[in-house]
């Protein structure tokens, strides 16, 4: 449980995995099923867990402690490694069947007719989740619709949210750092704050609010759903901070400016998301990037002619 | 997905029907029941459902499906322009 918890703010992530190899879970035997999957400590543990009290050969693949998802998109959870661990193992001489059940997110890695080619044994591809593995058993090792179904629960994407306010805690020291500088050549502590807090507040609305409120932010773009988020950042921050009493340069360097940071970080989240493609993320990158780039431009120039007009 | 839809039209998901042997693999990848199956032949029911992971691809025996597939986040894809560009040597990227 801690090192799960640590492992979701980022601590330790990288080297939290278990040895590759066949796993004997309590006693199985020549003809109990054969589960494959990663060797992230993570995917181990929520597998093991999920078959506990069941007979069952684990043959974990070398991901290099990366999830099944992303080690099979760059191939580490992949036909090679599998048939590798097949032969290495001797899994032909423990079992009397010729089936791997494996986690339908490992297919992107492996081709299933490959494999039989190379090593006589069948694939099947089980279920998404591996909660569902035990209903899968039981069910005959047939797939239910419902388990082939991904989802994308508010507790699903939640889980996702500190390892993505780790990773872009240096982009906060660089905001401070810009706001600072500010203060100091504008002799304007107070200002200089404020946009801290500002900006902070789109980077949190960018990657805490945008990913938790996703279905319900308009359009489909993760850029445009950030810019929202951001949006109404802007109308909370002129509640809180007084904006009454801000010129309207201001104003409009905050309307410009802090959405852009925000739709940024939601963009980001493109790589979280179990639904969005290569091809249309490509196609937000050109023309949200550019947009951001200029609206924070923009913003800036607006409130320097604000100082200087 | 139920309750999530991405950009429409975008998706670069091809099949050739006329190669499918209708051997039904597409679907038992697919999380996204992109594809249907009827009288031996796969079709795409929902392309915008599309995320190109490109299992179906990679699991069709026949090589009747193509996709441009690969690394998807903006993150990754900024790493990639940057190297193409040579403006970033080697490394980066997400989920590294």
């Amino acid at each position: 449980m801690l090192g799960a918890w640590k492992v979701r703010w980022g601590m330790g992530r990288m080297n939290y995995m278990v040895p590759p190899g066949l796993y004997a879970i309590n006693n199985p035997a020549t003809t109990d099923p054969v589960v494959v999957t990663a060797n992230y400590k993570m995917s181990y543990d929520i597998v093991r867990s999920a078959l506990e009290g069941r007979n069952i050969w684990l043959l974990v693949l070398e991901t290099y402690g990366i999830n099944v998802w992303c080690a099979a998109g760059k191939g580490t959870f992949g036909t090679g490694e599998l048939v590798r661990r097949v032969v290495s193992s001797r899994l032909a001489e423990l079992v009397s069947h010729r089936r791997l059940l494996l986690p339908i997110l490992g297919a992107p890695g492996v081709a299933a007719h490959e494999v039989a080619r190379q090593t006589g044994f069948s694939v099947s591809y089980a279920t998404i989740r591996a909660a569902e593995l035990p209903a899968y058993l039981d069910n005959g090792m047939l797939t239910t619709p419902a388990m082939r179904e991904l989802t994308f629960t508010f507790y699903e994407r939640l889980v996702l949210i500190p390892v993505e306010l780790v990773g872009a805690l240096k982009s906060v020291a660089v905001i401070g750092v810009v706001c600072l500088l500010l203060s100091a050549v504008s002799g304007d502590p107070v200002a200089g704050m404020l946009a801290f807090c500002a900006c902070l507040g789109a980077w949190l609305a960018g990657i805490v609010v945008g990913p938790l409120l996703l279905p319900w932010l308009p359009g489909r773009s993760f850029a445009l759903k950030g810019a929202v988020i951001g949006l109404l950042w802007c109308g909370v921050f002129y509640l809180l901070a007084g904006g009454q009493a801000w010129s309207k340069w201001v104003i409009v360097a905050i309307i410009l400016a802090l959405p852009a940071v925000s739709a940024f970080y939601t963009l980001n989240f493109t790589g979280c998301s179990p639904y969005t493609s290569r091809s249309g993320v490509k196609k937000e990158m050109r023309i949200a990037l550019p947009a951001m780039g200029v609206a924070i431009l923009l913003g800036v120039v607006s409130v320097l002619v604000g100082r200087f007009l | 997905m139920k309750g999530f839809r991405y950009l429409k039209n975008v998706a670069t998901l091809k099949l050739d029907q006329d190669a499918c042997i209708g051997c039904g693999r597409c679907l038992e990848v697919c999380p996204h029941q992109v594809f249907s199956l009827a009288e031996k032949k796969a079709s795409i029911r929902d392309l915008d459902a599309c995320m190109e992971c490109g299992a179906c691809a990679l699991n069709c025996p026949v090589k009747a499906i193509a996709v441009d597939a690969g690394v998807g986040c903006a993150e990754g894809l900024i790493n990639e322009w940057l190297q193409e560009r040579k403006l970033r040597t080697s490394g980066g990227g997400c989920c590294s």
